[in-house]
């Protein structure tokens, strides 16, 4: 008996319990999960190129009426969410370190102000899609463009028909974006209970790390969403 | 984990510098964005982007870091086929009109 108890000591001791038993250590574990993270984003990169590469070819197709469409779009709103999401990305980074080095306030208080950003995108991104229904801009029934000038021919007026691809494509894109967005403020929110709770120590944080990957997978799109989409021609 | 944490030592320097950077590429891009390039504005813009990205993927995400070489192999292969899709498709229609 004082055998089999000494073993049960010895074994807590080596082993965290979360570290599960087919994995050699807590540092393989982490890096299966990265890896599989990986993955997952690798399909969400073939998700979005799709949509990417639609927009590559009407581009080429359309590039003036695509110009005088990217105009109508507020570059200002687009320029401050851009500066919105790089710093949510600097607070996850921070959340992260936070749970290596067991920082608890730094830790719960970067998810919260990770969440508060989120958020400041989504509104932000509702104020450009209302100006964009105030404006007729939304493509269906109606969609209007008339007589918008396309940049750097003057005389020539952009087809709405082609315009309107434009607006296709920058609702879907934003709006699958947005998609992402909310579902990562959603795993931020059940990544600030578990921290609350102080499930994190820096021997298992998994659930940060892979979160984090998650939120800036979803920074790295909109950094060339943002060009793409905002800052075609916008040169006087 | 000892090797995790020493290779993590103190790495807010960095995260900040990244920052930073990332910061001064948007404010960049935006202002290439208004100069008059011609067929050069769309290659800076998706140039900023891409070495706005890099940094993000290797500083922020870990790859730099990353002890696991098959998660390196996994990123570099997900860029391979979306290049694969964007140049193929592209130079597919970019040649069309050739006769």
């Amino acid at each position: 008996m004082p055998d089999s108890t000494l073993v049960g000591l010895h074994h807590e001791e080596e082993h965290h319990p979360e570290l599960l038993h087919h994995f050699a250590d807590a540092q393989q574990q982490r890096d299966a999960s990265s890896l599989g993270m990986w993955v997952f984003l690798a399909t969400e990169i073939m998700f979005f190129g799709g949509l990417f590469c639609a927009y590559l070819v009407y581009r080429r197709w359309y590039f003036g009426d695509f110009a005088a469409a990217s105009k109508s779009i507020n570059m200002a709103l687009g320029a401050t969410n851009t500066a919105v999401l790089i710093c949510s990305s600097l607070t996850v980074v921070l959340t992260v370190w936070a749970a290596q080095t067991a920082r608890r306030t730094l830790l719960i208080g970067s998810l919260a102000i990770t969440m508060l950003l989120g958020v400041t995108f989504l509104g932000i991104k509702g104020i450009e899609y209302k100006d964009k229904f105030v404006e007729h801009h939304v493509p269906g029934a109606s969609f209007s463009f008339e007589n918008e000038p396309i940049p750097g021919h003057p005389g020539q007026f952009a087809n709405p028909r082609h315009a309107q691809m434009f607006f296709s494509l920058y609702f879907v894109m934003t709006g699958l974006h947005a998609l992402h967005m909310i579902i990562g403020l959603g795993i931020f929110l059940w990544l600030f209970v578990m921290a609350w709770k102080g499930r994190f120590t820096p021997e298992w944080h998994t659930p940060v790390e892979i979160g984090g990957l998650y939120w800036h997978f979803v920074d790295i799109v909109w950094i060339y969403l943002f060009p793409l989409l905002y800052l075609i021609d916008r040169h006087p | 984990m000892s090797a995790h944490s020493s290779s993590t030592a103190s790495p807010l320097k960095g995260y900040f510098a990244v920052f930073f950077a990332l910061l001064v590429g948007t404010g960049l891009t935006v202002y290439a964005a208004t100069l008059d390039l011609g067929r050069f504005n769309a290659a800076v813009a998706l140039g900023i982007a891409t070495v706005k990205a890099t940094l993000v993927t290797l500083f922020f995400m870990h790859v730099w870091h990353a002890s696991e070489k098959l998660t390196k192999l996994v990123v570099i292969a997900a860029l391979f086929f979306l290049l694969l899709l964007l140049g193929l498709t592209m130079s597919d229609y970019a040649t069309r009109l050739w006769s």
